[in-house]
């Protein structure tokens, strides 16, 4: 297909012609156009589209009556918003910081020649596969006081033992870390276990003859190297966290009243359940505004040093 | 180990040897109560969806069913009630594979000749494309939600199985071309330069150079594409009508539903089965996935 063009003879000789090449030439083009399209309508064109919504008084339907910014006064005006982003704080801050801390200290310690890695990396890394949905029911019945960990306890002669987290609203959201920690921090450690093989081995061993101890060696090398890795997870757990919306719906179903609500959630209620356009629109840019604020500097950096190459 | 007759340097070893052998056993421990964390859950489903609900009520979560009993599994399968239907989640799951076969079939084939055009047919602007396309990956769907909603509406196809594979092929494009892409960057441009002299076209160079070296980056972006539409539950519950709801939504429905007495068993069975085809694809394949991911998502 399409090699005529080049057909008769060497390339160089077709110069006289290149009208012939354009079929070739067009062919990316043509192939790509579907995509090209299709992400400028309905990723840019939508976001466009909702961000105009955001500033109408749009309801159960969309209307195009422009209120300005009354929108976001009222979503900042809004109890439920205001649990909801400062759920995703806690949420998001403990759950990032857990699943690196987690990540790395795992990776280290499988990267320690351990028997059997292939079966505990395996074990570590299964809740990846399971959908939030799944994860959610799992932990809902592990961590709901009457049946959970809290009757198994005392049962096991811990008269005592108290675990209410899940229906209690001050603690809540501490639920959701537990669950969501559990899922992702087996990905994190594959991530920063794949960079630790990939570091050079010749460096290691300078420096081990050079006397560093293992800790050293680690704190002082391995891990600086990994800095890219880092900031993939980074990204990634930021991204989960931010759109993190099954998990509660599973877990908690924002309850108990909307103590464990995120942004997510709250903008799929507002929209879809209780016809408030505008103000579910005016929620998702506010969303859109967070991960952009992460995703612009690091796409930047990436874009930039593929540069160096 | 300790060899007594051995030479300096051995005793330098030996020396630490016996710090060694705990922190050794410190760091088993560690790694095997972290094991113990991460199975747990999976353990307690599995143990729960066996007992009947006399057990569950007397029992620990722990502890082992007196008797094995599968009909939990098969009321889960065909008979427990999601919603105001009482068919169990099998409709619901077969719908997931209705959804889920299409999309990843779209979304590969299109991201490996994206990949393909980004990373060896540059043409002007089509690093900024990519760019673009990337953040595309990234942003929180909810503000594409009502928008799509709105177009579904207008091409006829809300609620419907079809919509809910054009909305997956859609966001999961970006995803695919990033793989396909960031795979395809290792293979020289002098490779395709040299097969366009010898006359072979953009078609011919894909489908006899290109593809058959594509076989890792292919298992990564089917298992990927795969788990992430089987458990997409936002695009499921927003976009889905009664009938084309995929798994995901059905479970969700079925366990939030609360008629009566709680068959926490009939739950657990369900959420097993709804999370079957995602763990079986990891089990067999998630070796080549790692590998893969290694290669595609560390390196950016």
């Amino acid at each position: 297909m399409n090699t005529k063009a080049a057909n008769s003879g060497s390339g160089q000789t077709q110069s006289g012609r290149p009208a012939r090449l354009s079929l070739a030439d067009w062919m990316p083009k043509i192939v790509m156009a579907p995509t090209v399209l299709v992400t400028l309508v309905c990723i840019y064109g939508y976001m466009i589209w909702t961000a105009v919504l955001s500033f109408t008084g749009s309801r159960m339907l969309p209307s195009y009556n422009f209120v300005g910014f009354e929108q976001y006064e009222r979503l900042f005006n809004n109890d439920r918003w205001m649990v909801a982003l400062t759920n995703l704080g806690i949420f998001g801050g403990l759950f990032i910081a857990i699943c690196l801390f987690l990540g790395v200290i795992l990776a280290i310690f499988l990267d320690q020649k351990i028997r059997a890695e292939g079966a505990i990396r395996t074990i570590y890394l299964y809740p990846m596969a399971i959908s939030f949905i799944v994860t959610g029911t799992a932990w809902k019945w592990l961590l709901n006081p009457t049946n959970g960990l809290e009757k198994m306890m005392i049962d096991f002669g811990f008269v005592n033992f108290k675990f209410d987290w899940l229906i209690n609203p001050d603690m809540v959201v501490y639920c959701l870390v537990i669950a969501a920690v559990w899922q992702a921090s087996g990905f994190v450690m594959a991530l920063f276990l794949a960079g630790l093989r990939g570091v050079d081995g010749d460096l290691i061993k300078a420096a081990h003859l050079d006397g560093a101890s293992t800790f050293t060696t680690y704190r002082r090398i391995i891990l600086p190297s990994l800095k890219p890795v880092f900031f993939s997870a980074l990204v990634v757990l930021s991204h989960i966290a931010i759109k993190s919306f099954d998990l509660v719906a599973a877990l908690t179903n924002g309850g108990p009243g909307y103590a464990s609500d995120l942004p997510a959630n709250f903008m799929y209620t507002y929209t879809f359940t209780r016809s408030q356009i505008g103000l579910g629109s005016a929620s998702a840019m506010v969303m859109l505004g967070c991960v952009l604020a992460i995703l612009v500097p690091y796409l930047y950096s990436e874009l930039r040093g593929k540069r160096h190459e | 180990m300790s060899n007594v007759d051995s030479m300096n340097k051995h005793a330098i070893a030996r020396k630490t040897s016996g710090l060694d052998k705990v922190l050794r056993v410190a760091l088993y421990t560690v790694l095997i109560v972290v094991a113990a964390f991460y199975l747990m859950p999976f353990i307690v489903m599995l143990l729960t969806s066996l007992k009947d609900v006399e057990e569950i009520r007397t029992g620990t979560l722990l502890s082992l069913p007196g008797a094995l009993h599968f009909d939990s599994w098969a009321k889960a399968w065909s008979s427990a009630c999601t919603g105001s239907s009482c068919g169990g989640i099998s409709p619901y799951f077969m719908n997931s594979f209705q959804i889920v076969i299409p999309a990843v079939i779209i979304s590969t084939l299109l991201g490996a000749i994206n990949g393909y055009v980004i990373s060896l047919w540059k043409f002007r602007g089509s690093d900024l494309f990519f760019a673009a396309m990337l953040v595309g990956c990234f942003i929180p769907f909810q503000v594409i939600l009502l928008p799509m909603a709105q177009t579904l509406g207008w091409l006829g196809i809300a609620n419907t199985t079809s919509g809910l594979v054009f909305v997956h092929v859609v966001y999961g494009v970006a995803f695919t071309t990033l793989f396909f892409r960031n795979f395809y960057q290792s293979i020289p441009g002098e490779l395709v330069k040299a097969a366009r002299l010898d006359g072979a076209g953009f078609f011919t160079i894909f489908y006899r150079i290109i593809l058959p070296v594509s076989t890792p980056i292919i298992v990564v972006t089917v298992i990927w594409q795969f788990t992430q539409i089987w458990n997409d539950f936002l695009f499921g519950v927003a976009f889905s009508g009664f009938d084309t709801q995929p798994v995901t939504v059905a479970l969700n429905n079925l366990v939030n539903t609360s008629f009566g007495g709680k068959e926490y068993n009939v739950d657990m069975a369900a959420a097993i089965i709804a999370a079957l085809p995602t763990l079986a694809v990891y089990v067999f394949a998630g070796k080549y996935f790692v590998r893969g991911l290694t290669a595609g998502a560390v390196k950016g």
